[in-house]
């Protein structure tokens, strides 16, 4: 009884993981059943199909490519954009500072579905064709925000003396910029950018509305919840959980050693 | 001043005051401009395009016309009340529910973990990587009729009392409030978790220390310090939680039933099917000025303006 | 001096004269018009209390900030409008700034590069070497200890021979121990190269250790200039009165001017030299009579007769004394001023010395001065709000 209290916290923690992590584990385990019909909800037999043929599901791998570039360039114009914007608000003086922070703060404080409805009537009333470019352009308004906040923190963070000895060893405004001050928002700015790519890779609400006829993996995911749920889906989600660890810790590794190489 | 080098200068008569280039003044600016010309033009005016395009009357064949028919609002409203009372009341309960799961989390990362932390963070990270869509199909096989979980649940009577309460319908939790409210818990919970242990880690562990040496119980010491320097963590957890939640539609759809119906998938079938573009941009104007209001008024309350 | 390439003499460009520069903030005012004139080759400090403009002064002139007004010369040069980046003038900063993202190497190159010097090696060598960093070469910043990482802050300025180095609280953030090391490792450096330096420091022995010449500066003026000896012996307003040392400081009133002016203090005659004080008295008007704590020695009131004439003399109460090693020191209240300070070397100990005594404090009247008496008392001291205004605007 004196142990259960004492780590009341440590059991209710791990009980909170459980629940995070049993979706995952239900996908990876599907991703070797071998279903009876046309959808993956109950287990049936061991299997590598699906493993075996990954593209095997028509239109599956295109939205996938799709959803790849996507958020690629979404990635890079939000990158670039917020980028910007960070750096003019912690570094400048300017007018209307107030409502450019809500202007920023907004888009996060907004439930996606109204976002992707006005967007939609936007575009209908301007007689866009809706697609991968109102896509794009979707994406890169709501990464935006989110870089905005990520690139910040780390610029504020960043000692301005920094940029005041590049000038005075030398360093005009342009090599200042590009030898001292980027490499040290880099972090912050490669921080922004895995979360825009993610955000962008993941999104559904959003594209639904205004993708018209093109299909991205979600909205792919989205129809098969409808039509019939391939086990190639649970395959990709896997491989991606997979490969996403993987990187994290190789990189975990990589930074170890290299702090225990450097201190030796 | 017999040994100076120094003396005052009398005011200068005509002081050549410098000034920053205007070049320089500048810059900002141009810095601004093209993310902010981008947040404008897709963000804030579709703002005001959805709101014209809910005062409007007409039809797909001889197209809208803004006509000032502020009744659509009233009809929407009045129709659709339960959904939008739903969409509260669910988000809501997952924002609870966040709250109490997701603090021990964060808290056992915080300060108990150890060497395990980063694995741990990871691991709360970790399912961000598969496709949440898939993820929340997922939850279909957990809440199976004939599944573990649901065997579990009812074998332990829990899914009685449930149903008593509406919650659940008989031996089923797919298509039944619980599975909705479930979904959006796991679906947010991570946004719920990560702004907690950032500001949890940020608390001096000294502090701790300081508190019980001043005869606080562990209870104390987390009523009076811990959970009062973790409210910026608490209102931005709650915030990220609440506000996607409330306009989830996915959830809805997946997990549950036609009367587990939220306010999202009304916009969803207005616009997308339906096609009544003033219906349903009027609901979407509702629910923005409701989650807008509730947030304002919430964040004056807890006292933290500054979130960005 | 005419030299405009800037970079290439290590010894040529002379002084550094500010003319009439001030920095104001829109209605705060950080420096005050002033004139000023840094010799060639001296070590100079800038010394006063956080908010007093030194740093806005030293960032003026390595270019960091835009004065208001007025005109920054090296020698016969105006470098007013030049970019920090094309001055021959080189910062040490508080705290450091070294590149968190570079190696030791490449920070103390990173000024020969942005010179487009191809072969930076040697040079670079020569000066880690220099600074006895040899085996860190390619570490990182963070790796190395307050001291050392000081000494890359010291290098990495130095290389580029600069005309002025400037030094703003380059010690502040080491303990004192280490503190006292760089100090003569600096000064040594500085007779080295024979650069000029100008160090900001509110520390007052620090200054007085390394520089030969010192500006206390006081809300955006400076108050006094000099050699250290002179500022201490010879201070011109109470602020640097109480801010170099400690000064007891007696209000008096005139009553006989000439060679020595003759004061009276609660009832108390005291002798002042003439060209001593500050501002022309007169009798009748009133003067701070100033006397340094280790300038008074102190008599157990029975031996008062003992005491060699012509000396200054106040009688008082030992109302505290406290042992310090080297010395005693003691607070004695009497009518002609409370707490005065009184500082005994331990060679010769009376042991009757002990809080509540009447004793008579007396010392040789050519260490006397006087100051303006229309001035704070306490200006300058630890409570002294002038002396703890807002932070440096830098």
């Amino acid at each position: 009884m004196q142990w259960l209290r004492k780590n009341l916290v440590v059991i209710a923690g791990l009980l909170t993981l459980a629940y995070l992590i049993l979706p995952n584990v239900v996908v990876m385990a599907f991703s070797f059943n071998k279903p009876n019909g046309r959808f993956n909800y109950a287990w049936q037999q061991f299997s590598l199909d699906a493993w075996k043929d990954p593209c095997g599901v028509a239109d599956m791998c295109e939205s996938l490519t799709l959803s790849l570039q996507l958020a690629a360039w979404a990635t890079a114009g939000a990158v670039v954009l917020g980028t910007m914007i960070a750096f003019a608000l912690v570094r400048y003086r300017f007018r209307a500072r107030g409502a450019i922070n809500s202007l920023i703060f907004l888009p996060m404080a907004m439930p996606e579905v109204v976002m992707a409805a006005s967007l939609l009537t936007l575009f209908l009333n301007m007689g866009a064709e809706l697609g991968f470019w109102t896509v794009l352009i979707a994406h890169i308004m709501f990464c935006l925000s989110f870089v905005v906040t990520a690139v910040k923190a780390r610029v504020m963070s960043m000692d301005p003396r920094l940029e005041e000895a590049a000038r005075d060893l030398y360093a005009g405004p342009v090599q200042t910029f590009l030898r001292v001050t980027l490499p040290i928002a880099a972090p912050g700015i490669a921080a922004g950018a895995l979360l825009a790519f993610a955000l962008s890779f993941d999104d559904f609400i959003i594209t639904n509305f205004n993708a018209g006829s093109t299909v991205t993996f979600p909205m792919f995911v989205w129809g098969s919840a409808q039509r019939g749920t391939p086990v190639q889906i649970n395959v990709i989600g896997t491989a991606m959980f997979v490969i996403a660890v993987l990187v994290v810790v190789a990189g975990q590794i990589v930074s170890n050693r290299r702090r225990k190489t450097a201190t030796a | 001043m017999s040994t100076t080098l120094v003396k005052e200068t009398p005011p200068i008569e005509e002081p050549v005051l410098r000034k920053l280039s205007t070049r320089r003044r500048l810059v900002p600016y141009w810095l601004l401009l093209p993310g902010i010309v981008w947040l404008l033009v897709f963000f804030a005016l579709p703002m005001v395009y959805q709101a014209s395009t809910s005062v409007q009357t007409g039809s797909l064949e001889q197209g809208f016309e803004v006509t000032w028919h502020f009744a659509t609002y009233w009809d929407a409203f009045q129709e659709y009340w339960p959904q939008f009372v739903r969409s509260l009341l669910y988000a809501g309960t997952a924002t609870l529910l966040c709250l109490l799961l997701g603090y021990p989390l964060a808290y056992l990362i915080a300060f108990k973990a150890g060497r395990w932390r980063n694995l741990l963070l990871v691991l709360v990270i970790a399912p961000f990587f598969t496709s949440f869509l898939i993820r929340t199909l997922a939850w279909k096989t957990i809440l199976a009729d004939d599944s573990l979980v649901v065997d579990a649940l009812n074998t332990l009577h829990v899914l009685d009392v449930t149903s008593w309460l509406g919650w659940t319908e008989g031996d089923r939790v797919l298509a039944t409030p619980m599975a909705v409210v479930a979904g959006l818990t796991y679906n947010f919970l991570p946004f719920m978790i990560l702004p907690l242990y950032t500001s949890l880690e940020r608390i001096d562990g000294r502090l701790h220390e300081a508190a019980q040496d001043l005869y606080a119980s562990p209870a104390t010491t987390f009523r009076k310090v811990t959970f009062p320097l973790s409210m910026p963590g608490v209102v931005s957890g709650t915030l990220l939680t609440f506000i996607p939640a409330s306009g989830d539609y996915v959830n809805a759809e997946l997990l549950g039933s036609t009367d587990t119906k939220m306010v999202g998938n009304v916009i969803q079938s207005q616009f997308l099917r339906v096609l009544d573009y003033p219906t349903a941009a009027a609901l979407s104007f509702i629910l923005m000025a409701v989650v807008l209001l509730m947030v304002t008024v919430y964040i004056r309350r807890a006292g933290t303006e500054d979130l960005v | 001096m005419t030299d405009k390439t800037a970079h290439t003499g290590n010894t040529g460009g002379g002084d550094v004269r500010l003319s009439g520069i001030s920095k104001t903030y829109g209605s705060f005012t950080a420096v005050h018009p002033l004139d000023l004139t840094i010799p060639q080759g001296s070590f100079f400090a800038l010394l006063g209390a956080s908010g007093c403009g030194k740093t806005t002064t030293l960032r003026m002139i390595a270019g960091l900030e835009d004065p208001t007004t007025g005109t920054v010369f090296l020698g016969d040069r105006d470098v007013t409008d030049l970019p920090p980046y094309k001055r021959p003038v080189n910062t040490v900063f508080q705290s450091y700034a070294l590149f968190p993202h570079m190696d030791i190497f490449e920070n103390i190159a990173f000024g020969l590069r942005r010179r487009g010097i191809k072969s930076v090696k040697p040079q670079v060598d020569e000066m880690i070497e220099l600074v006895q960093l040899g085996e860190h070469a390619h570490k990182k910043p963070h790796q190395l200890s307050g001291g050392q990482q000081q000494r890359v802050a010291v290098a990495r300025a130095l290389i580029n021979h600069p005309q002025v180095l400037l030094l703003d609280e380059p010690l502040g953030a080491l303990d004192l121990k280490l503190r006292r090391q760089m100090q003569l490792e600096l000064k040594r450096i500085q007779t080295e190269v024979g650069i000029t330096f100008v160090h900001v420091t509110h520390d007052q022995e620090e200054a007085m250790t390394m520089a030969d010449q010192v500006a206390v500066m006081n809300g955006g003026r400076v108050e006094q200039l000099g050699a250290p000896a002179d500022l201490y012996e010879n201070p011109q307003t109470t602020f640097v009165a109480n801010f170099l040392g400690t000064s007891n400081l007696i209000e008096a009133e005139v009553v006989e001017t000439g060679g020595d002016v003759l004061v009276t203090a609660g009832g108390g005659k005291l002798r002042v030299p003439g060209e001593r004080c500050t501002s022309a008295v007169r009798a009748g008007g009133k003067v701070l009579v100033g006397v340094r704590p280790e300038k008074i020695s102190l008599t157990h009131a029975d031996d008062a007769d003992e005491i060699a004439a012509g000396r200054n003399r106040v009688t008082g109460r030992i109302a505290d004394s406290s042992f310090i090693g080297v010395s005693t020191q003691y607070v004695v209240n009497s009518p002609a001023g409370a707490e005065l300070q009184v500082y005994e070397q331990n060679i010769e100990r009376d042991s009757r010395l002990v809080p509540g005594t009447e004793v008579v404090l007396h010392w040789n009247p050519a260490h006397t001065f006087g100051l303006d008496a229309a001035q704070s008392l306490l200006a300058g001291t630890v409570g002294d709000a002038g002396a703890e205004t807002v932070e440096d605007a830098a």
